[in-house]
């Protein structure tokens, strides 16, 4: 059975429809992206699926609908989403950010390991621990909004855009730190991304995102493979 | 040279109650945004329920513990029921509504307990001490003692536990607060509960100075918003440093300048408020986040 599953999901700003009856799914511990172009809807899903807008449609996690549920309450069942534009919280130092990543467990003695882990896949934020978050560079906060995430121990984890605005070498160097956390922690993750370079070398699964439809489903070998798909939907 | 060491400490005792009264007006600023006409009022309410308890015969510490735990109760309540509706909204409207807030509270005390002066019984024994050959106000003392207890329970409920933590980030980022778990709505709850036991326990402490009517708190409070716009409206060190500057600048003028006297003594700190705010607008401790493109 799958971790999350979503059907003829809808979402509009107003009057204004976003989303126009999604299909798709996430398998416990794969690796799902969602591709497409700028305002296809990527962040409105993510943002449906926790909660940020109202939604219509069916969203099972783990069996339990997640519609309507207030954003704290999705978190609290194990679901992390890194939001576009990272979130930090500027003024709060690096370790103050990734505390409150762990904030809904209470297994302290396993958060203070959690951090030190997490100082060991991204020794930056270890050096910049007691430093205001808001002073980091742009590719550092996004690998400390990462970092709050992984905190969670989420069951999913909801990655939204992370290579955008920072240095493409520092893009890659993320999703590459990403990709073996994940694996080694069989990690289930749904990314929404604009890069479909790099999240077809993420992903395992991907669906490609068109106007508020999915358009294109499948393995993301397959996907990268196929020249005719490349042209259509993802431009290079 | 006793006498003003004197008039210092009674300076820092009674800019200890401005203080409080300002750092609950930030706490409910920094966490809502919203500047809280009502605090004084909720304080003086606060305070009568002090007193009805002392005069029902409850030992007067008890009656003042019981007060902060119901004024915290009751902070809560007025977030939850009434301030939710309008957060977030336009800053006009939120004036409107604490200022309604004010005018009932101040209604419903006359309303209660009647418009006539009472006296409150003071918290500390009517005595001085000497203190390296100077006869202090044990009154004074104790508030000072009283004030710097409560920054340090407050500064360790931030800094030191996860609730506090919880709560900073829910004054900084809602949104984020909320993908992290954090029930934003209870923070805010909590904020408004602690602005009011803060501002039940500077009620107490001023009350036995004047006396006890439905405009306890009106002179208190205009002290307390310009010391915290002296130490910047998000700065709870600012808070306090503004509460003492304005408390040692009014009794010292008001004691050693003739002409200033009890009558213009306000003026004092006024001017130096003026003078800081054309320096530095943002108050002493005022912050602006910490930015980097």
């Amino acid at each position: 059975m799958s971790l999350l599953e979503v059907e003829g999901l809808h979402a509009a700003y107003g009057p204004v429809r976003v989303l126009q009856g999604l299909d798709f799914s996430v398998e416990q511990g794969r690796k799902a992206a969602v591709l497409g172009p700028n305002g296809a809807g990527k962040t409105t899903i993510l943002r449906a699926l926790s909660g940020m807008v109202n939604a219509r449609g069916r969203v099972e996690f783990d069996g339990q609908s997640l519609v309507g549920k207030p954003t704290a309450e999705i978190a609290r069942r194990g679901v992390a989403h890194v939001p576009e534009g990272r979130g930090t919280f500027g003024s709060l130092t690096v370790e103050e950010n990734l505390r409150l990543g762990a904030y809904v467990r209470s297994d302290g003695e396993e958060v203070r390991k959690d951090l030190h882990q997490v100082y060991g896949w991204f020794p930056r934020l270890g050096e910049r621990q007691g430093q205001a978050a808001g002073s980091l560079s742009g590719g550092e906060q996004q690998m400390l909004a990462v970092a709050r995430a992984l905190m969670l121990r989420p069951r999913l984890l909801m990655l939204d855009e992370p290579s955008l605005g920072i240095a493409p070498i520092i893009g890659k160097e993320l999703f590459r730190a990403l990709g073996e956390i994940c694996d080694e922690h069989g990690m289930t993750v749904l990314l929404v991304e604009q890069n479909a370079g790099l999240a077809l070398d993420f992903a395992d699964h991907a669906y490609v995102l068109e106007s508020g439809r999915i358009a294109l489903s499948g393995e993301a070998d397959q996907i990268k493979g196929d020249d005719d798909v490349r042209r259509s939907y993802m431009g290079y | 040279m006793e006498r003003f060491v004197q008039v210092l400490v009674d300076g820092i005792a009674t800019g200890s109650i401005y203080a409080a009264v300002a750092l609950a007006l930030v706490l409910i600023f920094r966490s809502t945004g919203i500047v809280n006409f009502a605090q004084g009022e909720m304080a003086m309410f606060s305070t009568f329920v002090a007193w009805g308890l002392y005069e029902a015969g409850v030992p007067l510490g008890f009656a003042v513990l019981s007060t902060l735990v119901l004024s915290f109760l009751a902070g809560m309540a007025i977030e939850r029921t009434l301030i939710r509706h309008f957060e977030g909204g336009e800053v006009l409207t939120l004036v409107i509504v604490t200022l309604g807030l004010f005018i009932l509270l101040n209604g419903l005390a006359g309303w209660i307990w009647g418009f006539e002066n009472r006296a409150f019984p003071s918290l500390f024994p009517d005595d001085a001490v000497d203190v390296v050959g100077v006869r202090l106000s044990v009154e004074s003392l104790g508030i000072v003692a009283v004030l710097l207890g409560v920054v340090g329970l407050l500064f360790l409920l931030f800094q030191r536990t996860k609730i506090g933590l919880a709560m900073r980030a829910a004054a900084l980022n809602p949104e984020s607060s909320a993908l992290v778990g954090v029930r934003v709505g209870t923070m805010l709850m909590l904020g408004w509960g602690l602005a009011a036991a803060l501002g039940a326990l500077a009620g107490v402490l001023v009350a036995p100075r004047l006396f006890l009517d439905v405009n306890l708190m009106g002179s208190v409070l205009i002290y307390a918003f310009a010391a915290a716009a002296l130490g910047g409206f998000d700065s709870a060190l600012g808070a306090v440093v503004g509460g003492w500057v304005i408390g040692v600048s009014e009794n010292l003028a008001g004691t050693y300048v003739d002409f200033i006297g009890a009558d213009l003594k306000i003026l004092v700190p006024l001017g130096i408020i003026f003078v800081v705010l054309l320096v530095r607008p943002a108050g002493l401790f005022g912050t602006r986040e910490v930015a980097r493109a």
